[in-house]
């Protein structure tokens, strides 16, 4: 077991312990389990499963950030944090819908990188709500 | 001795004054609490940043590098001045802008450009003569995170950009609700973290990907993290410094009152003497 907290600028979203994490890395999807060499590492949009001591499994979308682990200390900073149970399917839609049509006008001084951005956290949370069976 | 009337006049005057200070010194109160709030929530994640930035820059000194870092020699430099948009909190805006002038005084208008925050600032220096690059206004007391991030967006384009070689922030540190630290320091360049303050870390840790790509997901995060937290904190300096100051007024209107109510009483008296005064005069002339 180690200890995973997830911090978002908002607040602590999660801090407890864990057997697992799998966590949707820069340069892929990673596992981390106790004992885990010291690594950092970028974290991109994507699901993350937490498998807590009482081996429950958490689903949960998260945006970009970086994870630390060392001395079984991990430490998730990530812009946002959302439980699956939590999403807002009709809204990640509309963030989506809207992303789109920026990056589909190409009209004016749009940010097209941040376009690009929110289009990926949308798409994210869209597919971690359908995964949890609904 | 004043008119009755008058004195009458002023009491009602004051007390409505005294309602609204009132009023503001709760409204101040209760924003407080909210900006207090914020300043805590950020806190965890502003920390584990810089434990992360310590860690990476001690496991990768050698290879560390971001724009970020560069230490240019300094021609142009910004001030960010960050103030209130409203008064009546004591002299928050006046030391904030003293020290301000302070920082200018021997700087030449064309080598700095000003950048400020709330509308006191604004006011102050749009009638002078250094050059306003930019101005976030209206926040009324409240963080955002949309404008925060505008406003860095702003900042670090234009030190990536070399319009400008150093940008120094002027802000309010908050230390209690009575308290607060008017705090001057160098916003960009980032200083390196020095990796002899992180001995706990002699881990050799593995970086996915580089520790470049990671620097540069990591360091306008971190740009945004410092700016939000000096926000935060100007922003409960702000509301402390006015629930004191209305609640000190408050307290004045309340002693004012007891005094002219004291001065309306005497008065009132001295008058009923005199009719009675003359009553009796009157009478005993009459029976003369």
């Amino acid at each position: 077991m180690f200890t995973l907290s997830i911090v978002t600028p908002e607040k602590i979203f999660y801090e407890g312990e864990i057997t697992s994490v799998i966590l949707p890395g820069g340069e892929g999807y990673l596992g981390v389990l106790t004992d885990h060499a010291p690594l950092i590492t970028s974290i991109k949009p994507g699901k993350l499963t937490i498998r807590d001591k009482s081996q429950n499994t958490l689903l949960l979308a998260v945006s970009f950030g970086f994870f630390e682990i060392s001395a079984n200390h991990g430490t998730l900073l990530v812009d946002s944090a959302e439980f699956a149970s939590n999403i807002d399917v009709d809204r990640a839609r509309k963030a989506m819908e809207r992303a789109r049509q920026r990056l589909a006008d190409k009209a004016g001084n749009i940010d097209i990188p941040r376009a690009e951005r929110a289009l990926e956290r949308a798409r994210n949370r869209i597919a971690i709500a359908q995964s949890r069976g609904e | 001795m004043p008119a009755l009337r008058d004195v009458k006049k002023r009491i009602r005057s004051v007390v409505s004054t005294r309602q609204i200070t009132k009023a503001m010194e709760m409204v101040a109160a209760a924003k407080l609490r909210k900006a207090q709030m914020k300043i805590f929530q950020v806190r965890p994640y502003s920390e584990k940043l810089d434990h992360i930035l310590q860690h990476l820059s001690a496991a990768a000194s050698g290879e560390l590098s971001h724009p970020f870092f560069e230490k240019r020699p300094v021609h142009k430099q910004t001030l960010v001045l960050i103030t209130s948009d409203r008064g009546l909190c004591g002299s928050f805006n006046t030391n904030l802008i003293r020290r301000a002038s302070e920082w200018l005084q021997d700087k030449k208008p064309e080598e700095v450009e000003i950048v400020v925050v709330g509308k006191k600032a604004f006011d102050f220096f749009k009638r002078r003569k250094w050059k306003i690059a930019a101005k976030y206004l209206d926040w009324s007391g409240n963080l955002n995170y949309t404008r925060a991030r505008e406003m860095v967006d702003f900042l670090t384009q234009r030190f990536l950009n070399g319009e400008t070689d150093q940008i120094v922030l002027i802000y309010t540190q908050f230390l209690s609700t009575v308290r607060y630290r008017i705090t001057e320091k160098i916003y960009l360049p980032v200083e390196k973290p020095a990796s002899s303050e992180a001995p706990t870390s002699h881990f050799e840790y593995i970086f996915e990907p580089s520790p470049e790509q990671i620097f540069a997901g990591l360091m306008p995060r971190y740009a945004l993290t410092k700016m939000i937290t000096a926000l935060a904190d100007s922003f409960a300096s702000e509301h402390g410094t006015r629930m004191i100051a209305m609640g000190a007024a408050t307290k004045n209107a309340g002693e004012m009152i007891d005094t002219l109510t004291l001065q309306y009483n005497k008065a009132r008296q001295a008058a009923i003497t005199k009719e009675l005064l003359e009553i009796v005069s009157g009478a005993e002339a009459l029976k003369g």
